[in-house]
């Protein structure tokens, strides 16, 4: 079993209440899933501001102020048997019927594989 | 992460909720910024809920970010916009900007704050329409797109109305006072109306999913009785308007079946009408009868009431429905108050006698169009034994219909009367 990261970006189309309490559960159901079938690790929201600092002078500029659509939302870290599983479990996310992405990184290991 | 508490249609509550809140906070004249305030905290808790689960109190979770992001406004525009004239006091200083919006986010402020803005949303430069579609958006949460769906109109058209009527009360310069107002009787009356206006979309409009009609009905409902549980608007006509929708409402998951079909009264499972709403009803009927006010709510709950609690058609007591449509058309002269009339008549004294009170109505053109109309003649010949003038009548009713459901209904009812079973 390894570990993967999905990261999370847009998702956040602007919609009434009810539209976003029916994408929050249908959220909610998914984690479930993952946590019982023992694929969740951790998964925090990110905050969309913050700061970012830059070259040897450490240049702190505010923000990483990208468009919405390409900024990371939040991250999730899963354990699945290979990347393939890991894309198949992704899948299962309703960020898409939001028009969201998620990245799904392989997580890096010591040992040398 | 705490386990999943019953949500229900928890964003939409307390959507409601937090903009008339806010509103008082910030001024009636940003009412805009309200909205987008209130629109961020939900936005957050979707962002935050959806990978860290549920906190405690959800709730309470969505007051606390909307009151922060409320402070934040605060902080940085006191200086450059103009918010509630009688805060302007409290914000300027940090003593007392922070304890000031606590006091305003107590649940019986938020209480008073909701009933403020539902009697503003009726505004009389308002139409009734504009008011009830005022109310859906503010303090019901609903998006233009939903507010269309229930009217079935064009999301442009109610879009347009929406605004130009956000604009209005934007413009009003406060929200409507409760306390020390002269006119709250009149305005009351306003606000009842559009409470029974929107009630009824739910009840009688022509959608197609009972979905819609049950959350349309329940809004209702639920503004109703924040009216109830207030002091200042706790009065019998309220109570009335009350009773009667928990009499209808009871009805409801007879009236239209899982498929969304509309079913006629005698041939409604009365096993699945809703006891305990049908008790409610009656209770909240009978608690209005206190003082000397008997307004149309209380003679239409009056007959909702003999139709809830009578075991069959046959059992009914049409005398006495009669005699209330008597007295309710005094009242409420309208059409269809007299149609329904002339279909108890027929119902008491026999189909023929019906058909007589009916045929004295057909000069109305209002009712020449009214699919119900026609089929309440065709309901008539065909208990008087002419089913193939029966037909025609339903005929004709299918092709007034307002919607599908409609149609498919008097079809159905065409088809029975050329003898084919449905």
């Amino acid at each position: 079993m390894s570990d993967f990261m999905y990261l999370f970006r847009g998702g956040m189309n602007q919609s009434s209440p009810e539209e976003m309490q029916k994408n929050m559960q249908k959220w909610m159901g998914w984690m479930k899933e993952l946590s019982a079938k023992g694929h969740f690790k951790a998964g925090e929201p990110l905050e969309a501001g913050g700061r970012t600092l830059k070259g040897k002078n450490k240049v702190v500029t505010d923000g990483p102020f990208t468009e919405s659509k390409d900024l990371v939302g939040g991250y999730l870290v899963v354990t699945a048997g290979s990347l393939d599983q890991a894309t198949e479990l992704a899948k299962g996310c309703p960020i898409f019927e939001y028009d969201g992405t998620v990245e799904v990184r392989p997580v890096m290991l010591m040992q040398q594989p | 992460m705490s386990p999943a508490p019953e949500l229900g249609h928890l964003f939409r509550r307390e959507s409601g909720r937090l903009v008339s809140a806010l509103t008082r906070v910030f001024g009636v004249h940003n009412l805009e910024l309200a909205e987008d305030v209130v629109q961020d905290a939900l936005c957050r808790a979707l962002e935050v809920w959806k990978l860290r689960g549920f906190p405690d109190d959800p709730a309470a979770w969505l007051l606390v970010s909307a009151r922060n992001r409320a402070v934040d406004v605060l902080r940085r525009e006191r200086r450059t916009r103009v918010f509630a004239p009688e805060l302007t006091q409290l914000i300027q200083s940090e003593w007392t900007l922070v304890p000031a919006l606590s006091e305003m986010f107590q649940d019986e402020m938020i209480q008073d704050d909701q009933l403020r803005m539902m009697f503003s949303c009726c505004h009389p430069k308002l139409s009734d329409s504009a008011s009830v579609a005022l109310m859906l958006s503010l303090l019901c949460g609903f998006s233009v797109q939903e507010v269309a769906a229930a009217f079935l109109a064009e999301p442009a058209s109610i879009e347009k109305r929406i605004v130009r009527a956000k604009a209005r009360i934007a413009a009003s310069g406060r929200l409507y006072e409760l306390r020390g107002t002269n006119d709250l009787k009149a305005r009351l009356a306003r606000v009842l109306r559009a409470l029974y206006l929107l009630f009824n979309e739910g009840y009688h409009g022509s959608h197609s999913t009972r979905t819609v009609r049950e959350e349309l009905c329940e809004e209702a409902m639920r503004l109703c009785t924040m009216l109830m549980e207030h002091p200042a608007t706790h009065c019998p006509e309220v109570l009335a308007l009350l009773a009667l929708m928990y009499l209808n409402a009871a009805r409801l998951p007879g009236r239209i079946n899982q498929t969304g079909e509309l079913m006629p009264l005698n041939e409604q499972d009365r096993g699945s009408w809703n006891s305990e709403f049908v008790q409610r009803g009656i209770n909240l009927l009978n608690a209005s009868a206190s003082g000397d006010c008997v307004t149309p709510f209380h003679v239409e709950a009056a007959i909702a009431a003999e139709h809830a609690t009578s075991a069959s058609l046959a059992d009914t007591n049409w005398t006495r429905i009669v005699e209330h449509y008597d007295i309710l058309l005094k009242m409420r002269p309208t059409p269809v108050v007299a149609l329904n009339r002339a279909i108890a008549i027929g119902q008491e004294q026999g189909p023929e006698r019906g058909l007589a009170e009916l045929a004295e109505l057909g000069q109305d053109s209002h009712l020449a169009r009214y699919p119900f109309f026609e089929a309440a003649f065709g309901e008539l010949e065909l208990r008087a034994g002419r089913a193939a003038v029966a037909q025609n009548h339903f005929e004709r009713a299918a092709a007034r219909a307002r919607g599908m459901d409609e149609r498919r209904f008097f079809l159905g009812r065409a088809a029975v009367c050329g003898g084919e079973q449905v």
